[in-house]
């Protein structure tokens, strides 16, 4: 044996191991890749070896491959063998390369549950921690869903190494697996204030995630936040915290008072940088302070000064206004990360106001850059700075379209097409500006040599596109069509990309349609055909070209046109006919516009057109037509009659659907173009732009001139403004007299000199406005947003593997007779009991062996629980610990002390949720624990669906020496009383085995609800007759009547309805629904105790147990 | 949350890629590239944030980096992180693995790259800070190498030998040596053991 590991190392000795693996390709530089796929194959050898250790040796050299980029996942199924070895050298390794290349769709991935649940519950912390982390990256829900269990037990290991990295997975987890999130909760909460920091900080980590997506869920651990945030002493800790509260503080404003003391203390102590920043950041907008650390020579603190600003701005814009000059001092910064923040914070700060200021500068430093990325940023920014929210700050596009035109002079950017795109948008969509903006666009197209003329390097004459579709289009805009339209034709055009010289070609003809009806108009026949002449000498050139698009489309407008010369010399007129072509007005449309169409009255979408073919039919039919094969055909084919109505009808429907539709292209009355007397058009207040604007800039627009204009316009409206002012105020003399001189400029007062109305234009009519658009129903976080508040319903337990336990099986006949010996029932009711019990258990055997599912609805029998399980380890005898006076103690050993507690069921009217709570009083873990429960006459556990009655229920945790942990249990009851059961107390005194028997006892109280009641409903309650009445009194009471009640409130789930002196009418309710209501009178030494409700068994042992409360008082 | 973390030389020879977000190994190896030459042509003294737009899912990520002598680390995280508190992680991470490879320097990184991730594993898991505490990270990776020493023993010790003579000098020899031969004897004397 020990020869064979020699020579299994013999063997090793001559694999390469990692080191010669790095070394090997460090060596072969000039044909690293032969050198490596040489490596792959021997790895590929050796993986097919029996020997562990040579098979982790190759799967430590693929994770190094896989760094430098060659794919591994065909050895998925080694790293598994290799995850799975006993030793932790090499499992460490298979863990490593899983965790780098296995994801969800690898599919070998689920092969590995059974491995890592073992690995997680390995007696060496290390093999549990290397499980944790590996499955902390490549974690699938089907392993979230398995595993969820065992990572939650881990949370309250006695490591705190594994605690912290159970913890930080379970984050993982809920990612995928949702459901595990409020089963889970309430442990991690618990780990907030675990002993070791470690454990905490991890804590503190999850939820800040979690609480970052959905902070409101969070909002009720503000406190324990609060107290930590005030006790703790790791910055990392304190960080997050801080990060946290910052997105708290929105949903609860009053936190950010409470929080001021804290963090203005943290700033004054703290020495570390990160910490001061974080408190400045999240809580106190201080907007001075970030100045200074913008100011600041440290370039970090800069960044985050700047970060931290443009938070600001979105609460607070103007208070960071005032620091325009700072931030436009850091544009010219040579670091490129503060810059590009720089911008980003004029984009948030610009208003109608500064707008051309800030682009102006803007301008200068797109001069300035030269061909970096960040000129293109610059460009890009500018571009989106101008056309935010609907261009709203723009109050002239003339000098809108000049920007764009004087950007389309840089050279080198990636960015024509934004441009283009902008410029087509303001075009189209803003109609007052489209004969400015068609004359900008011809001036281009005669300077197309200037940017065009290193066309193939950059993409700037992507504007080109733009120019010539708008030229076209709005043709008639155009002043001299004749000079644009030779400019089109130029021969240097066909350098230019395909799609742009495929926009030319079909515009030409755009121009050349209304160059010709002009013509034709003014007589001027002979031009008319110069014209055409023109075009049929120059589109053979687009004919040549080799791009498809541009080929077609010239061929086909060539053809056209030759056919018109023909007309011309036959002396036809061509023009009405040829200017039909292009009839039509482009209107925008808003991208939204088809959601926002509302559905016409009568109009069912969902229902079918055509009646469904039912299923029947398609599965049942083919078979059978193997078989008789003709015969029945001709009547399956019938196709249903409809008749004429229906059909008219549905007709009717559809145009009604079409009118509404933008994208249905309504019939219009006139072929013709008519821009002229659009409707529309008067609605907008077209610009008093008639002062002093020159339309036509010769040569290259500058914007500049519209930055003195602006001036003096808004100088203009604001002399009208005051001469009005002046009016009024010789009007109202006196009056407003101190108002008007503390008159400031305000955004509202500028009045734009183009107006947009683009949201309603561009939508339907009957469009709704809704905010639904924006949300996005992918969002991997929106899972997580569930309420953690609710109690705990079963059927979000997490899910547990089960095994079946034969010993414990007990049939239920046995344990009868002992429950019913104790049974302290009312005895006219036992003997019912006793037969239905007889009864049902004779039914049961028989169905036992016909129908095994159903028993689990007719069970009924004892509540017992017999509570067992196995001890590996010898124990020490420990002594009792107390027990709080909340949960109910039922059983205790030496080892372990079982309590449990009662609840009614909110969202089941007929459940209570009973939690057992297991202490571990031992100093060794309690393994393999498993619950068997008897069912009652009145009381049934809920058990998962096709196990039996006598199944055990294995708890899905073991528990560690020391550490508490409960189960909660489901139990259905037809509540007519209180269900005091039998006790059977035996152990089993063993080293390893012990069972400990105990008895559940469920007191009434436990199926009351509290229930807040009126005084109207109270009396109207007490009125109607129903209820049956019973009353105790008890002597020798001491307590105060406060006291008293607050007792009945807390012990038996009462309400208080109304309280008058020493006399007070209280409500409850049971799960059931059924009403009980007490008057309480107290007398010097006595109390006394009315009771009605609509059930007499379940008042009489209500009140059977208040007395037993009270006498102890 | 950290979505990457990258470390790689002045030449953008990765040294350690680990990526907590499932991506195609092409999509990393194009990330390394494009983040080397992002922070490559940035100055040592300018600060120590990039923001890497649509290299990462979304303007919510954000490459925070530290340069020492041939290396950069690389942390892209989004925006529940503190930007100076990831700083001081690298520092922290860094001189970890300073102590755990006494003065550790690029060869280190590049013939060691598994204890690298598994130091890295003892501050971060599945993207998220597990232990900040240099002392604590250091007793956790020490306690995991003992271990694995007690366990190698008989079957690591020749191989730690050969690994030595290896490194003398010796480059490629074995590789075409055909072991085949040796195999067949040493199984016959097994027999009498």
């Amino acid at each position: 044996m020990a020869l064979k590991m020699v020579k299994g190392s013999i063997d090793r000795m001559f694999d390469k191991n990692l080191q010669d693996l790095v070394r090997g390709i460090r060596n072969h530089k000039e044909d690293e890749a032969k050198y490596i796929s040489q490596c792959i194959d021997e790895i590929k050898q050796e993986l097919k070896q029996d020997n562990i250790a040579v098979k982790a040796n190759a799967v430590c050299k693929l994770t190094y491959l896989q760094m430098l980029g060659y794919d591994i996942s065909w050895a998925a199924f080694n790293i598994i063998e290799v995850m799975s070895a006993s030793k932790f050298t090499f499992k460490r390794i298979g863990y490593l390369a899983a965790s780098q290349c296995f994801h969800e769709g690898t599919d070998v991935i689920m092969l590995t549950t059974n491995q890592i649940r073992k690995d997680l519950s390995s007696p060496n912390q290390y093999d549990t921690g290397v499980a944790l982390t590996g499955l902390s990256c490549f974690v699938t829900p089907d392993l979230a869903r398995d595993l969820a269990n065992d990572i939650m037990t881990l949370m309250s290991h006695t490591k705190p190494y594994i605690r912290k990295k159970a913890v930080l997975i379970m984050y993982k987890v809920f990612l995928k697996y949702p459901e595990s999130l409020r089963p889970a909760f309430p442990r991690l909460k618990e780990k907030l204030e675990d002993p070791d920091p470690g454990v905490q900080s991890a804590a503190v980590n999850v939820i800040c995630e979690l609480a970052r997506r959905n902070p409101k869920n969070y909002l009720s651990l503000a406190p324990l936040f609060f107290k930590l945030m005030t006790s703790s002493t790791n910055n990392w800790v304190l960080i997050k915290i801080i990060k946290l509260f910052g997105a708290l503080t929105p949903l609860e404003p009053r936190l950010g008072k409470k929080l001021i003391e804290p963090l203005t203390n943290l700033i004054h102590s703290t020495s570390a940088m990160s910490l001061l920043y974080e408190c400045v950041n999240t809580v106190i907008l201080c907007v001075q302070k970030l100045r200074i650390l913008i100011e600041d020579s440290d370039q970090n603190l800069k960044y985050l000064g700047l970060l931290a600003m443009s938070k600001i701005l979105k609460t607070h814009p103007k208070s960071v206004q005032s620091h325009k000059d700072l931030i436009l001092q850091c544009l010219d910064d040579k670091d490129e990360s503060i810059r590009l923040r720089a911008l980003d914070l004029l984009y948030g700060m610009v208003s109608k106001k500064n707008l051309m200021e800030i682009v102006k500068k803007l301008m200068i430093h797109v001069d300035k850059a030269e061909g970096t990325t960040y000129r293109d940023e610059l460009l890009t920014k500018i571009i989106d700075i101008c056309s935010q929210s609907n261009y709203q700050y723009i109050t002239n596009f003339e000098w809108y379209i000049s920007i764009l035109v004087e950007l389309t002079r840089l050279e080198g950017t990636r960015h024509g097409h934004l441009i283009a795109a902008q410029m087509l948008d303001v075009a189209i969509r803003v109609k007052a500006i489209r004969k400015f903006a068609v004359s900008q666009m011809a001036m281009l197209l005669d300077n197309a040599h200037l940017i065009a003329s290193n066309t193939q390097r950059n993409g700037i004459c992507e504007v080109l596109y733009a120019a010539a579709w708008i030229c076209g289009e709005f043709s008639e805009h155009l002043e001299e069509a004749n000079q644009t339209l030779e400019a089109m034709l130029r021969p240097k055009v066909t350098t230019l990309p395909g799609h742009i010289q495929a926009v030319y070609v079909q515009n030409m003809v755009k121009l050349y349609a209304s160059i010709l009806q002009q013509k034709e108009q003014s007589g001027e026949k002979e031009a008319a055909q110069e014209i055409t002449q023109l075009m049929i000498e120059r589109l053979p050139q687009f004919v040549q070209s080799a791009d498809l698009e541009v080929q077609e489309r010239a061929s086909c407008i060539l053809q056209l046109i030759k056919y018109i010369q023909k007309l011309q010399i036959k002396e036809v007129p061509v023009a009405e006919e040829v200017i039909a072509l292009f009839a039509g007005e482009l209107n925008p449309v808003a991208p939204k516009a088809q959601k926002k169409v509302p559905v016409p009255e009568g109009l069912d979408l969902d229902a079918w057109i055509n009646e469904p073919p039912s299923d029947s039919e398609s599965e049942d039919e083919k078979p059978k037509t193997i078989f008789h094969d003709e015969e029945q055909r001709p009547s399956r084919h019938k196709q249903p009659e409809i008749d004429e109505e229906e059909l008219a009808r549905r007709r009717e429907a559809r145009k009604q659907e079409q009118a509404n539709n933008p994208f249905y292209i309504k019939s219009s009355p006139s072929p013709q173009k008519r821009y002229q007397d659009t409707p529309g058009v008067e609605h907008i207040p077209v610009v008093q732009i008639d002062l002093s604007v020159p339309l036509k800039v010769p040569g290259m627009p500058m914007s500049d001139q519209y930055v003195k204009l602006e001036e003096e316009r808004r100088h203009k409206q604001k002399l009208e403004k005051d001469k009005k002012k002046k009016k009024q105020k010789k009007e109202k003399r006196g009056k407003h007299h101190r108002h008007n001189s503390l008159h400031t400029e305000s955004e509202e007062d500028i009045a734009p000199a183009h107006h947009v109305d683009i949201i309603t234009e561009e939508m339907p009519e009957n469009a709704l406005p809704s905010d639904e658009d924006d949300k996005d129903p992918n969002d991997p976080y929106k899972a997580l947003d569930i309420d953690l508040d609710k109690p705990l319903a079963d059927s979000e337990k997490l899910p547990v593997q089960r095994h079946r336990n034969a010993e414990n099986l007990k049939s239920p006949d046995s344990e009868a007779p002992l429950a019913e010996k104790k049974s302290k029932k009312p005895k006219k009711k036992e003997k019912k009991h006793k037969e239905k019990e007889r009864d049902k258990g004779k039914k049961k055997e028989k169905e036992k062996k016909v129908v095994e599912e159903e028993e689990e609805k007719k069970v009924i029998l004892q509540d017992m629980l017999s509570y067992s399980f196995c001890e590996e380890e010898a124990t020490e005898s420990v002594q009792n610990g107390t027990l709080d006076d909340e949960p109910l103690p039922v059983s205790s050993s030496a080892l372990a002390t079982l309590t449990y507690d009662i609840q009614g069921n909110l969202q089941n009217d007929s459940q209570v949720t009973v939690s057992v709570i297991f202490e571990n009083k031992s100093t060794s873990f309690l393994k393999s624990m498993e619950l068997n429960v008897l069912d009652s006459l009145n009381t049934k556990m809920l058990r998962p669906e096709g196990s039996s009655v006598h199944d055990g229920i294995p708890v899905p945790f073991q528990l560690p020496p020391g550490m508490t942990s409960f189960v909660s249990l489901i139990c259905a009851c037809s509540v007519d009383g209180g269900g005091t059961s039998s006790c059977c107390l035996g152990n089993d005194e063993g080293s390893t085995h012990e069972k400990l028997d105990f008895k559940l006892h469920f007191s009434c109280a436990s199926y009351l609800i509290t229930t807040p009641c009126y005084s109207d409903a109270f009396a109207k309650l007490l009125e109607s007759g129903d209820l049956h009445m019973s009353s105790i009194k008890v002597d020798g009471i001491s307590i105060s009547f406060q006291h008293l009640l607050a007792k009945i409130c807390f012990h038996h789930h009462f309400s208080v309805v109304e309280r008058v002196d020493s006399c007070a009418s209280m409500y409850s309710r049971s799960i059931q629904g059924h009403h009980v209501c007490l008057l309480v009178k107290k007398g010097e030494n006595s109390v006394s105790v009315d009771g009605k409700c609509s059930d007499s068994t379940l008042l009489s042992n209500l009140l059977d147990e208040m007395k037993e409360t009270l006498s102890t008082c | 949350m950290i979505s990457a973390i990258l470390v790689f030389n002045n030449h953008g020879k990765p040294r350690l890629v680990r990526f907590y977000q499932r991506l195609a190994e092409e999509v990393q190896q194009q990330i390394i590239r494009e983040t080397f030459h992002l922070v490559l042509k940035r100055d040592d003294h300018i600060c120590n944030f990039l923001e890497c737009g649509s290299l990462f899912g979304g303007p919510d990520y954000k490459l925070i980096y530290r340069h020492y002598a041939t290396l950069y680390f690389v942390f892209c995280v989004d925006s529940s992180e503190s930007e100076l508190g990831i700083l001081d992680l690298i520092q922290v991470f860094v001189e970890t693995l300073d102590k755990c490879f006494e003065n550790v320097c690029e060869l280190d990184l590049i013939f060691h790259m598994d204890k690298v991730h598994y130091i890295l594993q003892e501050v971060v898991i599945g993207g998220m800070v597990l232990e900040t505490n240099m002392n604590e990270i250091v007793a956790q990776a020490e306690a995991q190498s003992k271990l694995e020493k007690t366990e190698g023993g008989l079957s690591a010790a020749p191989s730690r030998a050969v690994s030595a003579v290896k490194n003398i000098n010796l480059p490629e020899i074995p590789r075409n040596i055909n072991i085949g031969d040796i195999n067949i004897k040493v199984p016959n004397l097994s027999q009498f053991v």
